[in-house]
């Protein structure tokens, strides 16, 4: 059901773990704004239709009324907290506490492309054998994916829709970022922070893959950097 | 109180002697010519400002086409007949800056701030009618330089309005050099003259009103007005700093916001945000006080809780320093300070919805007359409705997470600022047409343009939240390049189509205005049968606006149907008829 209104609404696909959560927490605020402006609407039309002026009526004189201006003001404060404490830990879950990680690459934005560094044939980051490849970003399904996000130049931002998924990459910062994807397919990465006159098609793929493909890619890749 | 030294203040203005052109059209210090000047200087930056936009729906429906008319635009704008990548931001840059900067703030603070405050708090000028002045001729060269940010090679800015550093700090990485550069001083010169505004503003309201215009007294747009000259007064300074560090960057070989030696890119942020999130209530709130008189006046009520509608101004005003981080979740700042941000963004809605549930209330066991001000200011409550409710999605972090930086923001902003801020100027320019300029708007054209306008409106910005929805980026300007944006072509072109109409019927309004101004119905001093102070004055007020002594006040300014008063108005200055009525 919820999937279904998603895909009406235009959404992508949802392939990450905390997809979920975020669609949900979209939908719940999506009903909550919805009936919030269909009662105001309505409201709003039923007035005007019906205290149009007409010859003879007086409007009446009313300057306000204290207990509801406590009940609406209550209301729409306690709706509003009890919204922020359901999402914050949501928020602490992706961007804060994530889970441990059993993939481990650097991703580097640069104008105009990511630049994803694959740990070589030792699996360590950051010595000799590392593989560097542009705008291909390949995954294991099922895995936890983490991530080092830098940039060279100017700020970028790391996008992937179908995984909900957003982190700008902030030059002179290494930003950790995660995600575990759930669908084997490939998935866009646009940059979604404007970053100069190639912002416009600056983008990755990303590919999810059984474990066995993707340590077959992998061997590939090993095998085309010492060439 | 002071009110009777204020009367002495505003007295003290000698009988004028007729003032030749220059000093009455151009140089004048009287705030309602420099009121109209605002008006004016922001309807010509608006032309430039919409045809951006128009610039954009093109090359958004028709990515990477030529179009030979393109070639009449200076090549900063076009290229070879086609809007470009690079010219691309450039003209969302522009759009975005000439509308914030040049359009609403100058008509919501420079023509309604100065043509009103005096008026209807009784005086008969601005505290300092040559700062006056001043601040509207230091805002006129502001805009020169942004305008001619056009015809210096590169272009102009391309950063978005929001010029985020480094991209903003070194001109190879927009390929944009004295552009950007005039971007900033402009902006630094225009913040010059809203300072000097908002100094006027202060300074005039505090000591200059009227005897009996107590703070609860005055009508809600001038608390709406006083708020925001605080507000700017507070909030340029900061905006100002940024720039120069900027500049620093870009001419002097600093590294404020350049990590290469050492600097922060995220401290432009929280600069320009904190200036940026108050800079959305002073755009804003102004039209709520519009919107609050417009409201009362065609509904025949008083304003439903004035006094919680004056806290809940305070309070947007005091949140309003708190949520700037709003604008930052995915930007790297730590996210346990995203968290508290996100409950201050939440706290904030609630002295919105007060305001809302207030209109209706307003409405209400009205008598509603459907003139063409209240037509556009009840949109004003209708979209601002929309705009306050999408920003909740983006003050709930994780959702912020997906929607940030896509249409979905695009959509929000523009429910808020064209949807509110320029329905409220509307539904201003409609009420207070006939004082500015002695004449009538003409009624048939201005509903002509609100319902097109209305309905061209929401056909352009209420699908773009559906273009967020589907992950569509802000800032591309082809967004075929994408395979997951391909579906979403159609809702493209559908909103360029209605961004024509939207485009095209705004000439409606020029011609409106310009018509009105000569051969409008002439109109008396009260059209409207309204309350406040300005209705006392002449059609289009004189020099020292009221001919004989400034008129005193007796009551509260939306005494509409009250009972003490045969006439379903009883206006700020008539002598009570009950000696108990003088009280407060």
């Amino acid at each position: 059901m919820l999937e279904k209104m998603l895909e009406f609404m235009y959404f992508p696909h949802d392939v990450s773990t905390f997809g979920p959560q975020i669609d949900w927490l979209f939908t719940l605020i999506f009903w909550i704004t919805v009936v919030t402006w269909i009662a105001v609407t309505i409201t709003m039309v039923v007035f005007l239709v019906k205290y149009r002026t007409k010859p003879g009526r007086k409007a009446e004189y009313i300057e306000g009324n204290t207990r509801l201006e406590v009940i609406w003001t209550s209301a729409t404060a306690v709706i509003m907290i009890i919204l922020a404490l359901m999402s914050r830990s949501t928020w602490a879950d992706i961007k804060e506490n994530g889970p441990a990680g059993q993939v481990f690459y650097n991703v580097t934005a640069k104008q105009f492309n990511w630049e994803i560094t694959y740990p070589g044939p030792d699996g360590k980051l950051g010595t000799k054998d590392d593989v560097t490849i542009e705008n291909e970003m390949h995954v294991p399904v099922n895995q936890v994916v983490r991530i080092d996000l830098a940039s060279k130049d100017v700020i970028h931002s790391f996008f992937v829709p179908n995984l909900r998924l957003k982190q700008d990459a902030v030059p002179g910062r290494v930003i950790k970022v995660w995600f575990e994807a759930t669908e084997i397919g490939t998935y866009a990465i646009p940059c979604a922070e404007l970053c100069g006159f190639g912002h416009s098609g600056m983008q990755g793929t990303l590919t999810v893959e059984s474990e066995a493909d993707f340590q077959k890619w992998l061997k590939d890749q090993y095998a085309n950097a010492n060439q | 109180m002071s009110s009777t030294a204020a009367v002495a203040i505003g007295g003290a203005h000698p009988e004028h002697h007729e003032l030749g052109f220059l000093r009455t059209y151009v140089f004048s210090e009287d705030h309602k010519m420099i009121g109209r000047q605002f008006l004016f200087l922001a309807l010509f930056m608006m032309a430039i400002g919409g045809l951006m936009a128009m610039l954009m729906r093109l090359d958004l429906a028709w990515p990477d086409t030529q179009f030979s008319f393109l070639r009449i635009f200076p090549q900063s704008i076009q290229n070879d007949s086609a809007i470009t990548a690079a010219t691309y931001n450039s003209a969302f840059t522009m759009h975005a800056t000439i509308m914030i900067f040049f359009v609403v703030m100058p008509i919501l603070v420079g023509c309604f701030g100065n043509f009103l405050i005096p008026l209807m708090i009784g005086a008969r000028d601005m505290a300092f009618p040559k700062l006056n002045m001043l601040s509207f001729w230091v805002g006129a060269v502001a805009g020169v330089i942004m305008l001619s940010s056009f015809f210096v090679p590169g272009g102009p800015a391309a950063a978005g309005w929001t010029s985020y550093a480094p991209l903003s700090a070194v001109p190879i990485y927009t390929g944009v050099d004295w552009g950007q550069n005039l971007w900033c001083i402009s902006i630094i010169v225009l913040g010059v003259s809203s300072l000097m505004g908002s100094i006027n503003y202060i300074t005039t309201i505090i000591n200059m009103r009227t005897k009996g215009m107590y703070f609860f007294r005055m009508p809600l747009v001038i608390w709406a007005l006083f708020i925001t000259a605080i507000l700017l007064l507070l909030a340029l300074p900061v905006l100002t700093t940024a720039l120069a560090l900027l500049l620093f960057d870009r001419m002097g070989g600093t590294h404020f916001f350049l990590p290469s030696g050492g600097g922060e890119p995220i401290l432009w942020q929280h600069l320009f945000w904190f200036f940026g999130h108050p800079e959305v209530y002073i755009m804003i709130l102004p039209a709520m006080g519009i919107a609050s008189e417009v409201i009362a006046t065609f509904s025949r009520k008083p304003i439903f809780g004035y006094r919680s509608m004056v806290y809940a101004i305070c309070a947007i005003a005091g949140l309003s320093w708190m949520v700037w981080g709003h604008h930052m979740f995915q930007s790297g700042m730590d996210p346990e300070l995203g968290t508290s941000f996100m409950l201050s963004t939440m706290v904030i809605a609630v002295p919105s919805a007060i305001k809302t549930f207030n209109w209706l209330g307003t409405l209400y066991k009205g008598d509603i007359h459907y003139t063409t001000a209240m037509l556009n200011a009840l949109s004003f409550v209708a979209m601002f409705v929309i705009g306050g409710l999408s920003g909740i999605f983006m003050a709930c972090t994780p959702v912020d997470m997906y929607i940030h930086d896509t249409y979905f923001i695009v959509a929000h902003i523009h429910y808020v600022l064209f949807g509110g801020s320029l329905f409220g100027i509307f539904a201003g320019v409609a009420y207070w047409f006939p004082k500015m300029f002695g004449r009538m708007m003409n009624e048939k054209l201005g509903k002509l343009h609100f319902w097109i306008t209305f309905v061209a409106f929401n056909c352009t910005f209420f699908p773009m939240h559906i273009l967020g929805m589907g992950g569509h980026m802000r800032r591309i300007y082809n967004p075929t390049q994408y395979d997951f944006l391909k579906p979403l072509a159609p809702i493209n072109m559908f909103i360029s189509i209605s961004a024509f109409v939207l485009g095209a019927a705004q000439f409606i309004f020029l011609a409106n205005i310009i018509w009105s101004c000569f051969k409008g119905e002439k109109a008396s001093e009260n059209p409207w049968n309204a309350n406040t102070l300005e209705w006392s004055a002449p059609s289009p007020p004189g020099h020292g606006n009221w001919p004989g002594a400034v008129p005193a006040v007796y009551r509260g300014p939306y005494e509409y149907s009250s009972p003490e008063s045969e006439a379903d108005y009883l206006p700020q200055w008539q002598v009570a008829e009950h000696a108990t009525a003088a009280a407060d």
